[in-house]
């Protein structure tokens, strides 16, 4: 795989809220089909992180490449790049005025205009691999977390994205529920998705990822092979970081 | 205190027309004032230049007016520069224009309570602002404004009584006028009281509830 | 044309009589709102109360004055208690004891809520403390409360001047019935003077009630906690 052009590039990318500096220059290539675990304290700036490469956050210096293209400018149409890159948040967050499917088929529908009978055989599809054929016309009320987080990501995987950015998916979720949906994430890692997955689960990271990348205060301290990062961590802070979660 | 209770028979259908009346302009009252409110809550929502400072304007002045006045310068005062309005239309027009500014106000309230990251999931998953608006920000605003707006329903439905003033024969001034020919004061009173509380006392226990349902099954994420 | 009627407006002692009608209608708020705030106090302490019965008396008081139109009060105080109790009572009376009824209800359901809304520690904490009820109230309950009641209050007092319109529908002789009056004298020669004046009576509540409302979303944000 190497030798690959990135189809994500991210040079020196800075944001910071006034004075604070968030994202301290980060440089980061991602190679298509590439899973990578971002790791790091809270408050290190991984989820800002993501937020910018979706639009959600403005960036006060540096650039984001897609496919060669830059993202920083002012003529970027973020509504299409976010067609490329998927976004899952924490808080789930399904709009609960709309059932399930109607919360899938909305972007498909009225954001690409693709047809009707398409994209729902693709939802039903997408549904039933995560297991929840049956909550179609359920409303988002009725579900659990783990379900809710599920349709989430089907929602997000509709759109048929390129890059999926995963911010702490599970972080809200009852412990019981938060295997189901590691393994939604993994079963897109063997089909060769390319992510970028914030969280706090080492074990699954170190499962799924591919490379690993470590944050403090707003700078990749360590970027590693993830086999590497876990047994053998190069930098002080990621040790401690290891430590600290390993008791 | 006594009752004549074969002059209540006799007068019924004076009652019964003019009950049918105040329910009436206040449901077209009503409608447009939602819709006004909405409008406006919108404008304001989305800061845009301009308009959200006459809106501003249009929401104070309406808020800080008694309706009667309004009224009293639709009806009396708009004619002598040349604009002449039905009693029912300048009720109408008074109550949407006192209403839509209560109305925005609910709304407003109910745009807040979206929560920022329903906003954002929905620009993440590539909505535009007006989609944005149609099919996550009203439809929830909406519910959440639900005991805003009915609480205004209640208000508004009580304002028409203000109507009597510009000589519609909504309830108020047919008893008004009814006391002036019959001097049967308590049967006409009677009647008045009784008329209201058919209309509002549904109507308050009704919201009640509904509130009690919209609490219960919110959305909850 | 439209000038004919201003200049009406500012003729002999016409303004004079329209803001000697202002006065009568901010006599009848004043002494309305302080009688509601004073009982409104409280019957809104007395709501607290845990007995049922106490609570359900008050709260059907409240609500009749909730559900019907306050315009249906003054029209039933001014007709029935003349025709039927031998009493005459001036208009302007009756509008006073309906207002400060009103007021009073309206003013007891805020402190109640303020009350109730307090954290039930700083009732338990006082008693701890041996306060009696009385300085409960008087150094705890009612200065905390005080905050959350005054922007509340203030807004029910700019819907109450605003009500105050009402008053010359049973004929008491404030401002805008004033405004009639010069309406009617010089409607012939003037035909837009209906025009000026009602808009003048609107700039004024506009005037009253717009810094009042203001003001107390001023309050209500600075005191927001």
């Amino acid at each position: 795989m190497s030798g690959q052009i990135p189809i994500l590039k991210v040079k020196g990318l800075t944001k910071k809220y006034g004075e604070k500096i968030v994202l301290n220059g980060i440089d980061l290539e991602v190679e298509k089909g590439k899973v990578i675990a971002i790791l790091g304290p809270s408050g290190c700036g991984k989820s800002t992180f993501l937020r910018c490469l979706n639009g959600l956050e403005e960036v006060q210096g540096g650039d984001i490449l897609l496919d060669n293209e830059s993202l920083i400018n002012k003529s970027t149409k973020w509504r299409e790049v976010r067609q490329r890159i998927g976004m899952v948040f924490q808080s789930y967050d399904l709009f609960p005025n709309l059932t399930v499917m109607e919360n899938i088929l909305l972007s498909p529908l009225k954001v690409q205009k693709r047809n009707r009978s398409e994209v729902e055989a693709q939802a039903l599809e997408l549904l039933e691999r995560v297991g929840l054929a049956d909550r179609a016309n359920d409303y988002p009320r009725q579900l659990s977390g783990g379900q809710k987080q599920r349709i989430a990501i089907v929602r997000a995987l509709c759109i048929n994205p390129e890059i999926m950015l995963f911010d702490e998916v599970t972080a809200s979720l009852d412990p019981e529920m938060v295997r189901e949906v590691l393994d939604v994430i993994a079963q897109l890692a063997e089909q060769g998705m390319t992510m970028l997955i914030v969280t706090h689960e080492m074990n699954f990271a170190k499962l799924v990822a591919d490379e690993v990348i470590f944050m403090d205060k707003g700078n990749i301290h360590e970027q590693a092979p993830a086999e590497q990062f876990f047994t053998n961590p190069q930098t002080e802070r990621a040790q401690q970081f290891l430590n600290i979660l390993q008791f | 205190m006594t009752f004549d209770w074969q002059y209540i028979v006799d007068v019924l259908p004076h009652y019964k027309t003019a009950l049918w009346l105040t329910l009436k302009l206040a449901t077209i009252g009503i409608a447009f004032a939602i819709i006004v409110g909405m409008i406006c809550s919108i404008i304001q929502y989305f800061k845009v230049k301009v308009l959200s400072q006459i809106v501003q304007v249009y929401l104070e002045v309406a808020r800080n007016t008694p309706l009667l006045i309004q009224l009293f310068f639709l009806y009396y005062g708009l004619p002598k520069i040349g604009i002449t309005l039905s009693g029912e239309l300048c009720g109408i027009i008074g109550l949407t224009f006192l209403g839509g500014s209560y109305m925005a106000e609910a709304f407003r309230a109910g745009m807040e309570a979206v929560t920022k990251s329903q906003i954002e999931t929905g620009k993440a998953i590539g909505l535009s602002n007006l989609q944005l608006m149609r099919y996550v920000i009203i439809p929830q605003a909406f519910s959440y404004s639900v005991p805003g707006f009915g609480a205004n329903c209640i208000f508004l439905l009580k304002e028409t009584s203000v109507f009597s003033g510009i000589a519609i024969l909504e309830l108020t001034n047919t008893t008004k006028n009814l006391m002036g020919i019959f001097y049967k004061t308590n049967e006409a009173l009677l009647m008045l009281v009784v008329g209201y509380l058919i209309i509002l006392l549904p109507l308050t226990l009704f919201l009640t509830w509904l509130e009690r349902r919209v609490r219960h099954a919110e959305f909850g994420n | 044309m439209l000038n004919s009627g201003i200049s009406v407006l500012f003729e002999g002692v016409n303004l004079e009589r329209l803001l000697l009608g202002l006065l009568v209608t901010l006599r009848v708020a004043l002494i309305a709102v302080v009688i509601s705030i004073v009982m409104g106090i409280l019957i809104g302490i007395i709501r607290t109360s845990k007995s049922k019965l106490v609570q359900i008396l008050f709260k059907l008081y409240l609500e009749l004055f909730r559900i019907i139109p306050i315009l249906v009060w003054l029209f039933v105080i001014y007709y029935v208690i003349p025709a039927n109790f031998d009493l005459n009572l001036s208009a302007e009376v009756v509008a006073l004891i309906v207002f400060s009824l009103w007021g009073a209800a309206e003013m007891s359901d805020i402190v109640r809520g303020a009350i109730i809304s307090l954290p039930k520690h700083q009732t338990e904490s006082s008693k701890a403390l041996g306060l009696s009820v009385s300085q409960m109230y008087r150094y705890v309950l009612i200065p905390q409360a005080t905050k959350r009641c005054i922007p509340p209050m203030i807004n029910l007092i700019t819907r109450m001047i605003k009500t105050t319109a009402l008053l010359t529908m049973i004929g008491v002789v404030e401002v805008i019935k004033v405004g009639q009056q010069i309406i009617e004298v010089n409607n012939l020669e003037h035909p837009t003077i209906s025009f000026w004046i009602y808009g003048f009576v609107f700039f004024l509540y506009f005037v009253i009630c717009f810094p009042l409302s203001r003001f107390s979303r001023k309050l209500e944000r600075k005191w927001a906690t």
